[in-house]
């Protein structure tokens, strides 16, 4: 036998004990507990968890804003635009690719070689997600858990996680804000007839002609703070949509919301817009994007802070805290940096 | 009157109606003494009413010539490579033209270009997939072999079509995926009358080298050998119908994304009313792409609030059509006596 087969064999060896060592690891008791996660499947987990993979983007941001240095690498590695919105360390990690069934832009072996101690998906529980998880934890022994990513769940998601990683505490005080956010939502909506609901259409994509209709998760938080989706789609779980500027100088909308500053410029530009109320009134409103969207982009956490924002454009006059104070104190807390107040009005489109 | 010039009035005549009732409906509520109203008023140089003057002319009508420009490149196009390529399956993507403007306009995408950079783009690469074609099959020994080139495009087109493959998967899954999911679906919903002012007359100036050819490539039909005993130099016309027909369906692709079967199957439709003749083929089914291209959009923009994209309304119409063609026409008769 040559050196290199006794060493390879050595190393296999040492596979196999390591292999061994987690599987009495995982049957030992005390050494785990057991947590339920949203979809009621009950998960043993270890009692430390130093390294988490989050499945798509709207888990890596959820656990972002819970416990950043757990993170073991990005669905999507940030842009360089973002980067200033997120911790040194953190915002470094590499881009390891996503677990999303058949699309996965990860390779089993490679999230097996980052180590994690859990995955975390947040966002949709069907069958699918969850046969997708079970398999996943079949095949690889890692503990993969499921949080609901309903955007009026979001203070328990933020709790569930907090309890799995052990950084309850932490998870509580975010917890607190997002239920504060959505207070402050509800006090001002209590105030607004139904007739001053703005009636509004979600630019994206190139042109601003790809929206989301009506019931999507794209366009939930406008729906959240009173706004009423102009875009009626197909179905009534809605999703993105594509439609024609004729269509949209129809439906009339009275205000245009977007995360993207081109699209401003764009739209009040191209004459094919003016017939738009929203256009023509000026209300075309720029919401943050960096580091993540503050509509969608993912559909996370991140939207939290689009509730303020969203209630100082649709209720100027209902709203009286100060904008920027309330953009301040969410990034330090959930995204852990200061923005100072040029920064923010850049991020709001100020001046525009 | 020979019974050519008689199709070809019939077929002007349901065009022209076909635009009319296109212009008179929409999500946007025209009268239609509004319509003619605001046209008569644009005509005489007044303003009228402004919404209905956007509605209408930076809109409505643009989209239109768009739907006749994309229906009469791609079925003019098909009409020619069905016949230098004497084969009844081919369309105008057979060289890879599609696949080659998708990568185009799905690298534009991908790195957040503007909309006319991402449609130049597009042209580009439909164009230049159709010369590495030509290249491949000149660098081959069977050059001379008309089916060379298909198989040619056959690889081109699948390399392009991987490439997209691999853009989609980088791709941001929010923002660039549907993006990139709606252009590869083809669609008029977005099209301007500046792309209309650029794209239109390619198209026009693309057609003319088919009508001028119109004989040789009727007689290219019956074979290479014969039709060079004929006098004809095959080669070069051959290059000429290559370079016109990738020329319009570049141009149209660009602004319209992938749009399929039109260039498959409305040559064939046309085959039905003329008979299989270059000459009387290729007027007819410029004309037919432009009715089925303008009648298949006002589906795409009236049938539901959001747009349907095209192409998979021209996959459900041609698809049925095809089938009931195919159940009506021996396969042989595709090929000019």
């Amino acid at each position: 036998m040559s050196t290199s087969t006794l060493r390879r064999s050595a190393g296999l060896f040492a596979q196999l004990a390591t292999v061994l060592a987690l599987a009495v690891g995982l049957a030992v008791p005390a050494a785990a507990r057991m947590v339920v996660d949203s979809s009621g499947r009950h998960v043993e987990v270890p009692d430390a968890v130093h390294r988490v993979f989050a499945a798509g983007p709207p888990a890596a941001v959820l656990l972002y804003v819970v416990a950043p240095k757990t993170l073991v690498g990005w669905p999507r590695a940030p842009r360089a635009d973002d980067l200033p919105f997120l911790l040194p360390g953190v915002r470094d990690q590499p881009e390891l690719g996503r677990l999303t069934g058949r699309g996965d832009t990860i390779n089993t072996e490679r999230l097996m070689a980052s180590h994690p101690d859990i995955i975390i998906d947040f966002g949709t529980l069907d069958d699918t997600y969850r046969s997708l998880a079970d398999r996943i934890q079949a095949q690889t022994g890692i503990p993969y858990l499921l949080i609901d990513g309903r955007f009026g769940n979001t203070p328990a998601a933020l709790r569930l996680l907090g309890d799995i990683l052990g950084v309850s505490d932490r998870a509580e005080t975010l917890a607190r804000a997002a239920e504060t956010a959505f207070a402050q939502v509800d006090q001002v909506l209590a105030k607004v007839p139904a007739t001053e609901r703005p009636r509004i259409y979600l630019a994206r994509g190139i042109d601003g002609l790809e929206t989301g209709s009506r019931g999507s998760i794209n366009t939930e938080i406008l729906e959240r703070v009173g706004g009423v989706n102009v875009v009626e789609g197909v179905r009534d779980a809605g999703g993105i949509a594509k439609v024609s500027p004729e269509q949209v100088i129809t439906w009339a909308p009275d205000t245009i919301v977007t995360i993207d500053p081109k699209l401003v410029e764009l739209l009040r530009q191209r004459p094919e817009w003016r017939p738009v109320p929203a256009v023509a009134e000026r209300r075309i409103f720029l919401v943050p994007q960096r580091p993540f969207g503050s509509i969608d982009y993912p559909p996370s956490v991140n939207r939290l802070i689009g509730l303020p924002i969203l209630l100082h454009l649709l209720y100027p006059q209902r709203v009286t805290s100060d904008v920027h104070a309330e953009v301040r104190t969410f990034y330090r807390l959930f995204y852990q940096v200061d923005v100072s107040n040029d920064v923010i009005d850049d991020l709001l489109g100020a001046g525009r | 009157m020979r019974r050519t010039t008689i199709v070809v009035i019939g077929l002007s005549l349901v065009l022209t109606a076909a635009v009319t009732i296109a212009a008179g409906v929409g999500p946007y509520r025209i009268p239609p003494g509004d319509v003619i109203a605001a046209i008569a008023a644009r005509l005489a140089g007044e303003d009228g009413d402004p919404n209905i003057a956007t509605v209408l002319f930076r809109v409505r009508l643009p989209r239109i010539a768009a739907a006749i420009a994309v229906g009469a490149a791609l079925s003019g196009a098909g009409a020619a490579y069905q016949n230098i390529f004497r084969n009844p399956l081919v369309s105008p993507d057979i060289l890879g033209v599609s696949a080659g403007a998708g990568f185009g306009a799905v690298i534009g995408i991908l790195l957040g270009l503007p909309v006319v950079v991402i449609e130049a783009l597009g042209f580009i690469g439909g164009a230049s997939s159709v010369i590495l074609v030509a290249a491949v099959a000149r660098m081959l020994p069977d050059r001379g072999n008309v089916l060379v080139l298909v198989l040619a495009g056959v690889v081109v087109g699948s390399l392009a079509s991987a490439a997209i493959s691999f853009v989609k998967i980088i791709a941001d899954p929010y923002e660039q995926l549907p993006m990139i999911t709606y252009w590869l679906l083809g669609s008029l919903s977005g099209v301007r009358l500046s792309d209309v002012l650029v794209v239109g007359p390619t198209v026009v100036v693309g057609l003319v080298p088919l009508f001028l050819l119109r004989w040789r490539i009727g007689v290219l039909s019956l074979g290479d050998d014969d039709a060079r005993a004929l006098g004809i130099d095959v080669g070069r016309t051959r290059v000429w119908v290559i370079g016109a027909a990738t020329l319009v369906t570049a141009a149209v692709v660009a602004i319209s994304g992938v749009i399929g079967w039109v260039g498959l199957m409305v040559p064939h439709m046309a085959r039905l009313v003329v008979g299989p003749r270059f000459d009387r083929l290729l007027p007819a089914a410029i004309l037919m792409g432009a009715i089925f291209m303008v009648v298949v959009d006002t589906l795409a923009r009236t049938l539901a609030r959001i747009e349907i994209p095209i192409g998979i309304l021209t996959a459900l119409v041609g698809g049925a059509i095809f089938v009931w063609l195919l159940s009506r026409t021996r396969l042989g008769g595709w090929r000019q006596p």
